[in-house]
C-alpha cells in the first residue's frame, strides 16, 4: 500500500495523520483516505475534486502534474507527500 | 445601544465589548486565520465566521455552547462535462468558493434560513442553520451572469444580500461587478434591476447598462424597504422603487467614492458614508479621515470628523467594515491599516478604540 504523508501544517485545522492506503492511482489512494477522514478532502481537494491552487502532491521524489485527475500511477511502494505550494506563500 | 461588536481581520476575529462606558477588545477567536466576514443571528443568537485557509481553502465555522464547529462551507456544483467556461482574462473559470463574502439572515418567519455569497459569484441559501447548502442555479445560470467581472479582485463577487423585511421570498443582491439582482419567489428566478446607475469610466454603450455597474455596497431601509442605498464606485445612488431606478446623489464633500454604506433602520433619508480619493488613490483626501452622513434623502450631507485622525490618516474602510447598531445610534468602523473606531451619537463624536488590529475586513454590531 502506498504511504501518504501530509503537511504539518494542515494538522492545525483537521488532523491527518500518515497514512496508508491501496489504489492504483494518487486519486483512489487518497480516496480511500479521504473514506476515513470526510472533513480532510476539503483541504486537499477543490469544489471540483482537483487538487487546491496553491496545493502540491509530490508523488515518489516528483511533482504531480495532473491536478484535476490526480491520475499519476501509484505502486505498492509509493510514498505521496501532500504539501502546500510555495506559490501560495 | 448594542455593547458588543465582532470585527473580522486578516489575523482573527475579535469580539469588543463596552464596558462601564469603554469599548475593548475582550477576545480573539482563530488567531492568525483569515476571517472574510462573520454573522450573527440576531433570531438566534447563533454566530457564523467565513474563514479564507488559503491553501487549504475557504471554511465556514459555527458558534457552540462552549466554542465554535466547523461546518460545511457552500460548494459549488460539478461543472458539466465538456463545459467550458473563462473569467474576464481568458483563463479557464474554477466553479469552486474562492471566498464567502456576504453572510445574512433570512426572514424572521424562517428559522435557520442564512444567505452566502461568493467570489466568483454564486449564492447559496441554507435552510439548516448552515449545516447544508443550496446553490440558487438560476442565478448562476442566467446566461447575464457571464458578463460579471472583478472589481477589486480577479473574480465576480457578490457581496450585498438584502432580504424583504415584508416578504422573505423576496430578495436583493448585488455584485462587484454585476449589478444587482432580484427574486421574488426565494431565489427560484431572477431579474436584473438597477436603472439609472452609471459607470462613466465604462464605453458609452455600457455605461448605463445594469450588468455593468460595479455596486460596492447596497443596503435596504428596514423600515422603509422601498429606499435602497448604493456605494458605487462611481459615486453615491439612491432608489425609492426597491432598486427599479436609482439616481445620483452628486456634489458630495470630500468625495463620493467610497466601499461603505449604512442606512438607518427607521430613516430612510439617513445614511452614512466613509469617502475616498477616488478610484486611483483610495486614501482619504487630504490624510483626513472622515464620515459622511445625510438626513435628507442626499440633498445635503454633514462631514463627521470630531475623534477622528484629521493628519496623514490613510486608513481604507472596505464595504463590510462599517456597521449601525440596531437602533440606529451606535456606529463603528474598521479599516485596513488596523483602526477601530466606535461612535454612540449617529456619528457626531468618535472614539478610537484601537489602531492596531490587521487589516479589517468586517465590522458588525451583536
Amino acid at each position: 500500500m502506498a504511504k501518504v504523508v501530509f503537511t504539518p501544517n494542515i494538522q492545525r485545522h483537521v488532523l491527518c495523520p500518515n497514512a496508508e492506503a491501496p489504489g492504483r492511482t494518487v486519486r483512489e489512494v487518497l480516496e480511500n483516505i479521504f473514506l476515513e477522514n470526510s472533513q480532510a478532502r476539503s483541504y486537499v481537494l477543490d469544489d471540483q475534486s482537483g487538487l487546491r491552487k496553491h496545493m502540491t502532491i509530490f508523488l515518489d521524489g516528483r511533482m504531480i502534474r495532473d491536478r484535476a485527475r490526480l491520475g499519476d500511477t501509484v505502486t505498492e511502494t509509493s510514498t505521496i507527500y501532500v504539501l502546500q505550494a510555495l506559490s501560495g506563500g | 445601544m448594542s455593547d458588543t461588536l465582532l470585527v473580522s481581520t486578516r489575523k482573527g476575529l475579535f469580539t469588543v465589548l463596552r464596558k462601564r462606558g469603554a469599548w475593548a477588545i475582550s477576545a480573539v477567536d482563530f488567531l492568525g486565520d483569515n476571517i472574510s466576514v462573520t454573522l450573527a443571528d440576531e433570531r438566534d443568537g447563533r454566530r457564523y465566521a467565513a474563514l479564507d485557509h488559503g491553501h487549504f481553502g475557504v471554511k465556514l465555522h459555527r458558534s457552540t455552547a462552549t466554542g465554535w464547529e466547523e461546518i460545511t462551507a457552500p460548494t459549488y456544483p460539478p461543472k458539466p462535462e465538456g463545459y467550458e467556461e473563462t473569467d474576464m482574462w481568458g483563463r479557464p473559470l474554477d466553479w469552486s468558493t474562492a471566498r464567502i463574502w456576504a453572510l445574512e439572515s433570512g426572514g424572521a418567519d424562517e428559522p435557520g434560513v442564512i444567505w452566502c455569497g461568493t467570489l466568483p459569484g454564486g449564492l447559496f441559501r441554507s435552510s439548516d442553520h448552515g449545516q447544508s447548502w443550496e446553490m440558487m442555479r438560476a442565478l448562476w445560470d442566467h446566461p447575464k451572469r457571464k458578463q460579471w467581472s472583478g472589481g477589486g479582485a480577479d473574480l465576480p463577487g457578490l457581496h450585498s444580500i438584502c432580504v424583504d423585511p415584508r416578504n422573505s421570498q423576496r430578495v436583493w443582491v448585488a455584485v462587484s461587478t454585476g449589478g444587482i439582482w432580484f427574486t421574488e419567489d426565494g431565489g427560484a428566478s431572477w431579474t436584473q434591476r438597477g436603472e439609472g446607475m452609471r459607470a462613466e469610466y465604462a464605453p458609452p454603450e455600457s455605461t448605463h447598462d445594469p450588468v455593468a455597474q460595479d455596486v460596492h455596497r447596497l443596503v435596504q431601509c428596514p423600515a422603509a424597504p422601498q429606499r435602497m442605498w448604493v456605494q458605487h464606485h462611481n459615486g453615491i445612488f439612491v432608489s425609492s422603487d426597491e432598486g427599479r431606478t436609482f439616481t445620483e446623489v452628486t456634489d458630495v464633500e470630500p468625495s463620493s467614492f467610497g466601499f461603505a454604506v449604512v442606512v438607518h433602520p427607521r430613516e430612510p433619508d439617513t445614511a452614512w458614508f466613509i469617502p475616498e480619493i477616488k478610484d486611483e488613490k483610495r486614501i482619504p483626501r487630504e490624510g483626513k479621515l472622515v464620515v459622511t452622513r445625510t438626513r435628507d434623502g442626499g440633498k445635503s450631507f454633514d462631514i463627521l470628523t470630531n475623534g477622528l485622525p484629521q493628519s496623514h490618516a490613510y486608513d481604507v474602510v472596505y464595504r463590510h467594515a462599517l456597521a449601525l447598531d440596531l437602533d440606529g445610534n451606535g456606529l463603528a468602523f474598521g479599516s485596513t491599516t488596523g483602526g477601530l473606531w466606535v461612535s454612540e451619537d449617529q456619528g457626531e463624536s468618535w472614539v478610537c478604540v484601537t489602531h492596531t488590529l490587521p487589516p479589517v475586513y468586517a465590522v458588525q454590531f451583536v
